[in-house]
């Protein structure tokens, strides 16, 4: 008998977001997010908002979950400094808030631009309040998006998974451009 | 130009009658408007997070599509968000109205002049990103049409009235962010939004 292949992590995740009742996917579109997003733009059930800027989703979301809908925000690691003001409504309030970060300017990184925000990344959400989950290799992260789920939806908690460029595994411009 | 309109009376006539409508109101000047006009546990006034009143109303417009979504906001808050227009012009959600309370000036902090004061015309920015009707509105005759499309009219709307500049008496809304959104989510879903 054949063997099934193993899905891959964004068909996990997508899988883990519906699980968890997740009826809004708020993103900026990201090279490492594509697939994921691909598969939440071919699930009718699912609304799906692209934002001009990161910051955008923290108030999307809010509006979600003042109207009784979960949510998830994706995003790159340069956006998670767009979104530091809007965050600390995200924590006065309690607002529940789900954010998968794609990283940049970490593992093996070509571009010097990304690096100062993605080294700053996990202390950024950590100085406003969100919870951080580092997941460094593929089989990690369905089960830390899954955690952060319910962290956020049942604690009402702000919950980041950080999704390590290890994973994601660009390693030039020109391997980028061809994605 | 002189602007007669006064924010307070614009705000009171929009909400006047307002039956089950979601409003969101931006920091400052126009959270106390909405307060002045009666405060209800279906609005949700900001006291931070500039620039995102109008994204909280298309999450929540798109979260409750049987509802009509009122975003009540300034034009300095409006500036500082002037991507989001573009971000629902994308969705266009039918449900959804954002209204500028234009008095060119930052109010909270001085009364210093915001960039439409130097005739940046929020309006045309709105129709060009796809909102179904845009208009910059100056008189009391023009505010009953408006206000039935926020309440029927296929939408999204966008509307940004010239007022006075002028300094009012604050008139304050609970401040406690997590009460403003249970009580919020209490009056809108029922006893059951405590235990999602």
């Amino acid at each position: 008998m054949k063997r099934k292949p193993e899905s891959s992590w964004p068909e996990q995740i997508y899988r883990t977001l519906k699980t968890a009742g997740i009826r809004q996917v708020a993103y900026v579109p990201d090279a490492g997010h594509k697939r994921l997003i691909e598969l939440c733009l071919a699930d009718r059930e699912l609304e799906t908002i692209v934002l001009s800027t990161e910051e955008e989703g923290v108030g999307l979301t809010a509006g979600a979950w003042l109207g009784g809908a979960r949510s998830a925000l994706l995003m790159q690691s340069s956006g998670v400094g767009n979104c530091i003001n809007a965050l600390g409504m995200t924590r006065e309030c309690r607002f529940p808030l789900l954010m998968l970060v794609t990283m940049r300017g970490q593992f093996g990184e070509f571009n010097p631009w990304q690096v100062p925000m993605g080294q700053a990344t996990p202390g950024v959400l950590s100085a406003l309040g969100v919870v951080v989950h580092e997941a460094n290799a593929a089989a990690q992260i369905a089960p830390m998006v899954d955690a952060a789920a319910r962290l956020a939806f049942g604690s009402y908690q702000a919950a980041a998974v950080l999704i390590s460029q290890a994973v994601i595994g660009i390693k030039s411009f020109q391997e980028q451009a061809s994605r | 130009m002189t602007t007669v309109l006064r924010r307070r009376q614009v705000v009171e006539i929009l909400l006047e009658d307002r039956k089950d409508l979601l409003v969101v109101a931006g920091l400052g000047s126009t959270a106390w408007d909405i307060t002045a006009a009666g405060d209800s546990p279906l609005n949700f006034p900001l006291w931070g997070a500039m620039g995102n009143a109008a994204m909280i109303g298309l999450g929540l417009a798109l979260a409750q599509p049987a509802r009509r979504v009122l975003v009540i906001t300034g034009d300095g808050e409006m500036l500082m968000g002037l991507g989001s227009l573009a971000t629902i012009g994308v969705r266009r959600p039918p449900n959804l109205s954002v209204v500028v309370i234009d008095n060119e000036r930052y109010g909270e902090t001085g009364m210093q002049a915001t960039h439409t004061a130097a005739g940046a015309d929020v309006a045309t920015v709105a129709l060009a990103c796809g909102f179904r009707s845009a208009r910059q509105l100056r008189r009391q005759g023009q505010l009953a049409k408006l206000r039935a499309a926020i309440h029927g009219a296929r939408g999204p709307h966008f509307a940004q009235i010239k007022v006075r500049a002028e300094k009012l008496a604050l008139v304050l809304p609970p401040r406690d962010g997590g009460l403003l959104k249970s009580r919020f989510r209490k009056a809108l879903l029922g006893e059951a939004a405590d235990l999602d």
